[in-house]
């Protein structure tokens, strides 16, 4: 057997493992036996797809010609995943809660599941992957020629070429069919090809090494001679444009998360968020493992390999030419490995992406609303998926036909690196800013897009696909549009200077578009889904339960997710909604829970978008609108106001009820008070006609009255008739101002004046044995009141002290004062020994009198007092704390008009 | 929310987790850093030699994947206590 046949009996072996391998794993999944499937090491290990032939083969032809720029590449992932705090972890976080299966969808979901995101990003993805594609077909055709081209046995030219790349094609589309589209699993991961791909990666990794060991150890003879040889070499001093290495270092970080098959692998197929902090480490070590060997390969290879041998094919060519056949077939495949997983996961994450956002809208659209009964959706859905990995492989395929693989590796991998990080800045600002909206996104995407397309894609394809009028003197030859020197600023590397402009104008025009559009009512909630999914992980938005029939949405289920799992999720939920285990075949309600539940299995399978339609479709409404939503809070705003009303209403009747019970105590309070009143009257009244009635009869019936008994007896009786209309006066007095039928006098005067008037009137009343002492400076108060009731009120108080005083020789000292609040206390002060105690609480009642045996009046002056003092606005108060009696009288100096009707008791 | 008695201090455990946090925010800029400072060398035949520039990027390389590898450990326990929202309020 001949070293070209070994290798390709080799190499069917190795396919032969890899399916195998991606086989088992698939049935230990399915088994649920997959546990060591989704350990850490693997999801780190299926990471390393970012190293492809591009780096395998590449990194070594791009050290031997610019020297250490190629560890920019490894460097930026590195900085990405050494901060996973920042970024990576929400990232992945997301991906999981809203189960994103591709960055299309996930950049469609953020700005409210715009389809025309979604299919922006995938045409962008597919137009920067593609010549990567065909850059790996490239890689390993190349690398099998030149294995046969080394070992004597050339093939047959460009058509053996052309038919190694066909197999290598075909091969990898058929693995990538049989693996990745055996199922739509609701949560798109794929265990047999993520265990093949981490297979794939120890074997590059250790073939690489291999490689990179011999280079060291066997042929330059240790690490000391090793770091001479490189010194001596033609790339053996420092040399670097600090533009390229910050841009570089920038752009494969970006590429790190924006690369459709690292997101895939990364976010998509992440089994558990902790695996990632594993990752964060190892993934790096990895990255540094690969490149540790590349700058002693490409030094050995410039110094030993002749001149014109082909640098990105060091790996494979020096232990040929050293005659280690075994070694350059463990190279070979490290290559093949390379190659083939990056071919794999790419066709597998654009072909979800084409499926769910080109294919399925458009045939929803042509079948019109029949989704839910017409043809087996899932089987559309995997067909389509099928025919996308075919099409993507395809067309690499027939890139590298047209190409004819001709440009340094290197360059084609930088230009779709620019490429994918033009979604950079709409990721980025849709994780971390609410205000990001559809539209800047859209108008981001497109102008970096646009740049990159015009300043980097298009020249770097050559052939005359860009006429060369344009590059030397712009379009329409305006010059500051040549695609190199963008607003005239030449003299930057073709690389830098288009990731520079592309990035930052795609920034610019999403942050002012953003800035100046408004987001609809889905954005904006997906938006604070997005941005807050580290505080918590709600729902995405919520179905309004309509007449949607469950048996229409169960027929659409099975099409997508498969008979079994559709029936399995559609009990689960209903035992869900009935809180108890149920019968096979039992439904759940329609309820906006179970929908939002449904719409979740189903993105996984189809991608947010399509299964929003799909799920409108059924449901009826396209999706909540805002007029739902307000409807929905309408009502929810009428409820809470019903029950607000009815709240006040029962507090008011509580109310009411409390005032009835008032009322009706005090109606029986008044009751009694005016029974002890009548009696009190009668009583009052009796007494003196009583009196009448008796000396009128004596002078009546009797003959022998002599004249002076005679006029004695007519005094007493016009004495007590002068008591009787006294007390009738006062009643009727009292009658005016409890009812506040009063009409109050208001004029100015002067307090002194009103005092003057009281103790002249009150001296004329009866005997002068009270003497009244007054400090009339203090007196000189301006009043507006009614003088004559005041008056009253003060000749009332002056009489009782007289009445009442019990000393020796009788003093009232009364003493003004003018307060600061507008208002005026004068009190009285007699030198007697008071009231006592026990009567305090009675003298302002009616009929109360302090001594009974001194009774002069009918007991109603005090009462009268206070209810002038109230009508006048101010009160008269007993105070009992004094020695002696001490009255006091405060009122405002401007009395406010009387208020018929208002009382203060 | 606002019901749940504020603290000004939190415990020292997760006082702790809170200051691995931050370093595991500062390791990337750290590393950008470091990954930068070889602009500043002088390039050509009189300047750093080439095993040199790939012994310091290496070891840099090395230091990082160690740091990230030990933040990780120690990262382990990374339930929230707080929202993130929350943060802030107690430290």
């Amino acid at each position: 057997m001949n070293t070209v046949n070994l290798l390709i009996a080799v190499c069917t072996v190795y396919v032969a493992l890899l399916f195998l391998v991606a086989f088992v794993a698939e049935r230990s999944a399915l088994r649920g036996r997959g546990r060591w499937l989704r350990s850490p090491m693997v999801y780190t290990l299926s990471l390393s797809i970012y190293c492809t032939a591009w780096t395998f083969y590449g990194a070594v032809g791009y050290a031997a010609r610019s020297g250490l720029e190629y560890i920019t590449i490894y460097l930026g992932p590195t900085i990405v995943m050494i901060g996973w705090w920042w970024v990576l972890r929400k990232l992945v976080r997301v991906g999981r809660a809203q189960r994103v299966t591709s960055i299309a969808d996930l950049i469609s979901a953020r700005f409210g599941k715009s389809n025309l995101l979604a299919v922006g990003v995938t045409i962008l993805a597919v137009v920067g992957t593609t010549p990567y594609i065909a850059l790996q077909l490239q890689s390993v055709t190349l690398s099998f020629a030149s294995f046969a081209d080394a070992v004597g046995q050339p093939g047959r030219g460009d058509g053996a070429r052309v038919s190694t790349a066909l197999w290598v094609a075909m091969g990898l589309a058929l693995f990538t069919v049989l693996f990745g589209t055996r199922n739509l699993d609701a949560n798109e991961r794929h265990h047999g090809v993520v265990m093949a791909i981490a297979v794939e990666a120890v074997v590059k990794l250790v073939a690489l090494l291999a490689v990179g060991v011999f280079v060291v150890w066997g042929l330059s003879g240790g690490v000391s001679e090793t770091l001479a040889r490189i010194d001596a070499s033609q790339i053996g001093h420092w040399q670097m444009d600090g533009g390229r290495w910050a841009a570089l270092t920038l752009l494969s970080g970006a590429a790190c998360l924006c690369l459709p098959r690292m997101f895939q692998v990364m976010v998509v197929e992440n089994a558990d968020e902790a695996h990632l902090r594993t990752a964060s480490w190892a993934f790096p070590g990895y990255l540094l493992l690969m490149s540790l060997f590349v700058v002693p390969i490409a030094v050995m290879g410039l110094e030993r390999l002749p001149a014109g041998a082909n640098p990105d094919l060091f790996v494979l060519t020096l232990p040929l030419a050293e005659g280690q056949t075994a070694l350059a077939i463990f190279s070979f495949l490290g290559g093949f490995s390379s190659a083939t997983s990056m071919v794999i996961v790419a066709a597998l994450a654009l072909a979800t992406m084409v499926s769910n956002h080109i294919v399925m809208p458009l045939w929803l659209r042509w079948t019109g609303g029949r989704a839910s009964v017409s043809g087996d959706v899932r089987h559309v859905v995997l067909l389509s998926r099928r025919i996308s990995i075919a099409g993507v492989v395809a067309l690499g395929y027939v890139y590298y036909r047209i190409t004819g693989g001709g440009a340094a590796l290197a360059s084609i991998g930088l230009v779709s690196f620019a490429g994918v990080a033009q979604v950079l800045p709409v990721m980025i600002g849709g994780l971390y800013w609410r205000g990001a909206t559809r539209l800047g996104a859209l108008a981001g995407l497109s102008v970096g897009f646009g740049l990159w397309g015009y300043s980097l894609f298009l020249p770097s394809l050559g052939g005359g696909i860009m006429p060369q009028a344009i590059l030397d003197q712009g379009l329409f030859g305006i010059g500051w549009l040549r695609p190199q020197a963008l607003f005239g600023i030449e003299g930057i590397d073709p690389l830098v200077h288009a990731t520079l402009w592309s990035l930052l104008l795609n920034a610019l025009s999403f942050l002012i578009v953003s800035l100046a559009s408004f987001p609809t009512p889905l954005e904006r909630l997906q938006g604070a889904q997005f941005v807050n999914v580290l505080n918590q992980a709600g729902p995405a938005r919520s179905w309004s339960a309509g007449a949607a029939q469950t048996e229409d949405l169960m027929v659409m289920a099975q099409r997508i997710l498969g008979a079994r799992e559709a029936q399995a999720f559609f009990e689960q939920e209903a035992a869900r909604q009935s809180g108890r285990p149920v019968r096979p075949g039992e439904l759940p309600e329609p309820s906006p829970d179970f929908l939002q539940r449904l719409e979740r299995e189903l993105s996984g399978s189809v991608g947010a978008a399509t299964a929003h339609a799909m799920v409108a479709q059924i449901v009826g409404g396209a999706s909540v609108s805002v007029h739902e939503l307000l409807a929905v809070a309408d009502e929810t705003a009428q409820m809470i106001e019903y029950s607000d009303r009815l709240e006040a209403q029962s507090k008011e009747l509580a109310a009411t009820a409390a005032k009835l019970r008032e009322a009706n105590d005090k109606l029986t309070r008044l009751s009694v008070q005016k029974d002890a009143f009548l009696s009190q009257i009668s009583h009052e009244l009796r007494t003196p006609m009583t009196s009448i009635r008796a000396f009128s009869e004596i002078l009546r019936d009797s003959a022998d009255v002599s004249p002076e008994e005679q006029s004695r007896y007519c005094s007493i009786i016009h004495d007590e008739s002068i008591r009787l209309t006294r007390l009738l006066d006062d009643l009727l007095d009292l009658s005016v101002l409890e009812n506040g039928q009063v009409n109050l006098n208001i004029r100015q005067g002067d307090l002194r004046a009103a005092l003057d008037k009281a103790v002249s009137a009150a001296a004329a009343e009866g005997d002068a044995g009270l003497r009244v002492l007054r400090d009339e400076g203090a007196e000189a108060i301006a009043l507006e009141t009614d003088f004559d009731r005041l008056g009253q009120v003060f000749i009332n108080l002056i009489a009782n002290a007289r009445k009442y005083c019990d000393a020796a020789v009788p003093e009232l000292r009364i003493a003004a004062q003018s307060l600061s609040d507008g208002r005026v206390r004068v009190d009285f002060i007699d030198n007697g020994t008071g009231i006592p105690p026990e009567a305090r609480d009675l003298i302002f009642e009616k009929f109360a009198r302090a001594s009974p045996q001194m009774a002069g009046g009918a007991g109603l002056g005090l009462s009268i007092c206070r209810q002038i003092m109230e009508r006048l606005g101010g009160a008269v108060d007993y105070l009992p704390s004094e020695r002696h009696a001490h009255f006091r009288v405060t009122l405002p100096a401007v009395a406010a008009a009387a208020r018929p009707g208002v009382r203060r008791s | 929310m606002s019901d749940r008695p504020r603290h000004l201090f939190v415990e020292r455990q997760t006082y702790r987790r809170r200051r691995l946090q931050d370093a595991a925010r500062v390791l990337p800029v750290l590393g950008i850093v470091l990954i930068l400072v070889p602009l500043l060398w002088a390039e050509g035949a009189g300047g750093v030699a080439m095993s040199s520039a790939v012994i310091y990027l290496f070891a840099v390389w090395a230091a990082l994947v160690g740091a990230a590898m030990g933040l990780s450990i120690f990262l382990r326990d990374d339930r929230e206590d707080l929202p993130e929202e929350r943060r802030g309020e107690a430290e």
